[in-house]
């Protein structure tokens, strides 16, 4: 019975952050909203018994992802009001096809008899069992290679976004070992070979 | 009673307001990025629920991936962004018509 | 069998020969292969007609290739050797040859020499061809390789636009007869069902009873039918009224071909068909009737253009006409012998005429206005006597070669009794006295009286090389002793008995014959009739008006200025052609451009596909708009619509 207390509540404020995560004006409301709707999915997926998934979506999400965007929006100088032009505009074809997405999966739902009703609710698992436990032992046993393949997607991804952004700016008093090692003598001296010219006279001081 | 039916309706939500916030925010880049972050919840949501109903742990393991792609996906979606932003002082999408045929 | 091929393939090869090889075999080589080729033919030719009529052979039919059967209908090339083509081709490979020898002379300073010769060969094989011929299809092919060949003889000066002019002129004229003509072989192969000769005669009564519908139901006797429009053919080739306007306008091209075209070949394909063809047109008094009428008017009225010419190959391109008339009111009198007869005399001496009006074209520098000649006598004698000789044959001067042809022919009309013959008659009768009155127009015009050319010109004045004038004696022999000769056994005789086939009811060459007795005889009995003393009394007119009292003929043309100039306009047949006909066929090629092809199908059709994938390509660019929400939006919505069709497609 509480379970099924939790999940409405939390289930209802899910959809009204996601409500809101697309429909606030200011993108910073947007992203609070979001960091809100995943905290409800992080309570929602520890009612599934997905605590470590739970954790980690707030931990990883919330903590990073979420903070990241927060950093973009806040840096940007983003035209709040421009940018919510023709917001209206699309809004009847967005509606439509999201409720006809809503059907279609209620249909399969409910009408289709794809069997879910069938599936009781499984009984909660038992004392000292640990989700991350679980998953821990099929991750680094059948899934290593998958993971070590997202350690590289990472990776990647921060080389990625290092490189994107990194800039150098010109004029900075900063000193740059690289190129103070790699300066060339002929990049600096040139040798001339010209005529010998003769000394001014000296008039005034002989006199 | 909550049977496995309420989460994949309520995932079905997630998903169609992501889709949703597509179409109305088409102009701005952060929230489109946003929505999709919604739409992966949506999905992560399935997975979550077939996976505890299903009694297969595998599932929970395809959201970890999932997690860490959207991870790296919004990093360097927010890292063009920045970049864009750099380059042509706007993140207006309809500005961004290079691809026109 | 082998010597039919060679007579009809000597002329081809030599004409490859010059044609293609032309800089390799020279000048020489040139008229030496087509001379030889032609006189081959000749003297094998002569040899088939000498066989036939006193060595007793028999008729020749025969199938030498089948090309190819359609539905039963043989496609063949074959020979039907009889009286009649043997008669032909002596009289085509002659004249052929006179005008090959007499070429040498006059065109040996043009520099398209060879392929001079090589069309002319090649004008002689289709010519052979044509008359050689037992089928309908070959019939036709030589009927339109003569058109061809005179095609690229007549703007043989292809730089001379007029010449271009009436060589096109000529190939339309004569597309709208073989129109017809090609029309007639169909209905023959379709109600016959076959294209060979005997066959198709054979089965020609069955037919004279058939009806054809024509129009709605509108029906004509079938055989009435075909008749008509293989007439419609021979009045395209042979320059009948009114499909005569191209065979003046020929006379651009150089004279030795007018002599081959006007005498020999091309204008007598059409009467030798329809003498061909007598099994059928037997069976038609209307057809006769219509070959009749049009060839009366053809004599009459074209002869009356001849007196206003003042271009010397002119006059005699209208006399031909006139004569061509004459041999066609023969057709239609059902005296095929009579026009057969008069074809070959008449081949003879109008061969002769163009070739001595050639050869005082030659002295006088290709200068052709009569006005501007006279007195040639002095200077030319052998061109002078040979002209007279080819003048009073064609006027029908008693015991030349033309007066017995073109007796029998007023004869035989007098004694018809087809619709139309008493007009015929009288058109024939009358034309006598104009035939008189134009020939010694032109030959008093050119060798008497005063000598009106320019003095550098009178200076030059000579008789032309023996290239030119031993044609013109070899033929003037023939024009004089030919008709006296053959006479007998041509018309009164059983020459044409097994070839020519005339219905009993309609035989007015046995009605004359009734009166034959001899040569001398027929000759004496003409100055009974009125021929003979209207042929004297245009040839006085003339004298009197031309040589007497020049001024009179220049009052007449002031007193009679309307009819004058209705004469110098040709009747206004080539202006209602150019200004009706032409402008109209003109106005619906524009149509047909303009809103056929222009509108339908380069715009609707070419363009409009180019237009529609344009518009549909700037239709479907605008989804490629660049916009990145957008193909986010057409992927969701295309994600719906595709989870739709799988949820529910069932």
């Amino acid at each position: 019975m509480i379970t099924t207390a939790i999940f409405w509540l939390f289930a209802l404020v899910l959809v009204g952050a996601a409500i809101g995560v697309v429909t606030s004006r200011n993108p910073v409301y947007s992203v609070l909203y979001l960091v809100l709707a995943f905290f409800n999915s992080a309570v929602l997926w520890v009612l599934l018994e997905a605590e470590f998934l739970g954790i980690v979506l707030v931990l990883v999400y919330v903590g990073a992802v979420m903070v990241l965007f927060l950093f973009v929006v806040m840096m940007l100088d983003v035209n709040v009001e421009k940018v919510k032009e023709g917001f209206t505009r699309y809004m009847p074809i967005g509606v439509f096809v999201a409720l006809t997405i809503v059907g279609q999966i209620c249909y399969v739902v409910w009408h289709k008899k794809m069997g879910f009703e069938l599936m009781v609710t499984p009984a909660p698992t038992p004392e000292g069992y640990s989700n991350t436990e679980a998953i821990g032992e099929v991750l680094y046993t059948q899934y290593v290679y998958p993971f070590e393949l997202a350690a590289v997607i990472l990776l990647v991804a921060i080389v990625a976004a290092i490189t994107l952004t990194m800039r150098k700016r010109q004029g900075l008093k900063v000193q740059d070992i690289a190129a103070q090692v790699a300066v060339n003598r002929n990049d600096r001296v040139r040798i001339v070979s010209m005529d010998v010219e003769r000394e001014p006279s000296t008039d005034g001081e002989s006199s | 009673m909550i049977g496995l039916s309420h989460f994949l309706v309520l995932a079905a939500i997630l998903f169609a307001i992501s889709v949703a916030g597509i179409f109305i925010n088409r102009k701005n880049l952060i929230v489109l990025l946003m929505c999709i972050e919604l739409m992966l919840l949506a999905v992560n949501f399935n997975f979550v629920a077939l996976s505890r109903y299903l009694g297969n742990i595998d599932g929970q393991v395809f959201v970890f991936f999932i997690l860490t792609v959207a991870a790296a996906e919004a990093a360097i979606g927010l890292a063009i962004l920045v970049v864009l932003f750099r380059s042509r002082r706007t993140i207006d999408v309809d500005k961004l018509d290079t691809m026109k045929g | 069998m082998n010597t039919l091929l060679i007579i009809v393939l000597a002329p081809l090869v030599a004409s490859i020969v010059a044609g293609l090889f032309g800089k390799q075999v020279g000048r020489a080589g040139a008229h030496w292969v087509c001379i030889l080729g032609v006189g081959l033919a000749f003297v094998l030719s002569a040899n088939v007609l000498y066989g036939l009529v006193y060595g007793g052979n028999p008729v020749i039919n025969e199938r030498v290739y089948t090309w190819m059967v359609s539905d039963g209908l043989h496609f063949e090339i074959g020979f039907l050797i009889d009286n009649l083509s043997a008669l032909m081709m002596c009289v085509v490979t002659f004249v052929s040859l006179m005008v090959h020898i007499y070429t040498v002379g006059y065109m040996h300073e043009d520099p398209g020499y060879q392929r001079f010769f090589s069309y002319i060969s090649l004008f002689t094989f289709a010519m052979l061809m044509l008359v050689m011929s037992n089928n309908f299809l070959q019939l036709f092919f030589g009927w339109e390789l003569v058109g061809l060949v005179s095609y690229l003889l007549i703007g043989f000066w292809y730089k001379k636009p007029t010449a271009i002019h009436a060589n096109l002129k000529a190939f339309l004229v004569n597309r709208v007869g073989d129109f017809g003509f090609l029309l007639g072989i169909a209905g023959i192969a379709y109600l016959a069902g076959t294209l060979d000769y005997a066959e198709a005669f054979a089965q020609a009564p069955a037919m004279a009873d058939q009806q054809m519908i024509l129009i709605g139901d509108w029906s004509w006797n079938a055989v009435t039918v075909i008749c008509v429009l293989l007439f419609i053919g021979a009045m395209g080739k042979s320059a009948q009224v009114p499909l005569h306007a191209w065979l003046p306008d020929s006379m651009e091209g150089p004279t030795p071909i007018s002599a081959l075209i006007h005498a020999a070949t091309m204008v007598t394909a059409g009467i030798f068909m329809v003498a061909r063809m007598s099994p059928m047109f037997e069976l038609s008094p209307a057809a006769l009737s219509f070959v009749m009428l049009i060839g009366a008017t053809t004599a009459f009225f074209m002869g009356l253009l001849g007196i206003i010419q003042n271009d010397i190959k002119r006059v005699v391109a209208y006399s031909t006409l006139s004569q061509l008339g004459y041999m066609t009111v023969a057709l239609g009198a059902s005296a095929y012998a009579a026009g057969i007869f008069h074809l070959m005399t008449h081949a003879f001496f109008k061969a002769l005429l163009f070739l001595a009006a050639g050869s005082v074209i030659i002295a006088m520098h290709h200068e052709q206005d009569i006005r501007k000649m006279g007195g040639l006598k002095k200077y030319m004698p052998v061109t002078y006597w040979t002209s007279l000789i080819g003048s009073l044959a064609l006027i029908g001067f008693p015991g030349m070669a033309g007066f017995y042809s073109k007796d029998i022919i007023i004869e035989a009309v007098h004694e018809s009794h087809t619709w139309g013959a008493s007009i015929a008659y009288y058109s024939v009768l009358i034309g006598v006295f104009i035939t008189a009155f134009y020939s010694f127009r032109m030959f008093f015009l050119v060798f008497h009286g005063k000598e009106r050319m320019d003095k550098h010109t009178r200076e030059h004045l000579k008789e032309s090389p023996w290239v030119v004038t031993v044609p013109l004696v070899l033929l003037a022999v023939p024009s004089v002793i030919i008709g006296a000769l053959t006479v007998k056994s041509v018309i009164f005789g059983n020459f044409f008995d097994d070839v020519i086939y005339v219905h009993p009811s309609q035989d007015v060459i046995g009605v004359i014959s009734a009166h034959f007795h001899s040569v001398l005889g027929f000759t004496a009995n003409s100055f009974k009739h009125p021929p003979v003393y209207l042929a004297f009394a245009g040839v006085a007119a003339a004298w009197f008006i031309y040589l007497k009292r020049p001024s009179i003929a220049d009052n007449m043309a002031k007193q009679f200025s309307g009819l004058y100039r209705l004469f110098e306009n040709k009747y206004y047949v080539d202006h209602f052609y150019e200004k009706v006909l032409a402008a109209g066929s003109r106005g619906l090629g524009h149509g047909f451009w303009k809103y056929g092809d222009e509108a339908i199908i380069d715009g609707a059709m070419v363009n409009g596909t180019a237009n529609t994938i344009g518009r549909f390509a700037g239709w479907a660019r605008k989804l490629q708009s660049g916009y990145l929400y957008r193909y986010a939006f057409a992927m969701v919505i295309g994600l719906s619509g595709l989870m739709g069709w799988l949820l529910f497609k069932s």
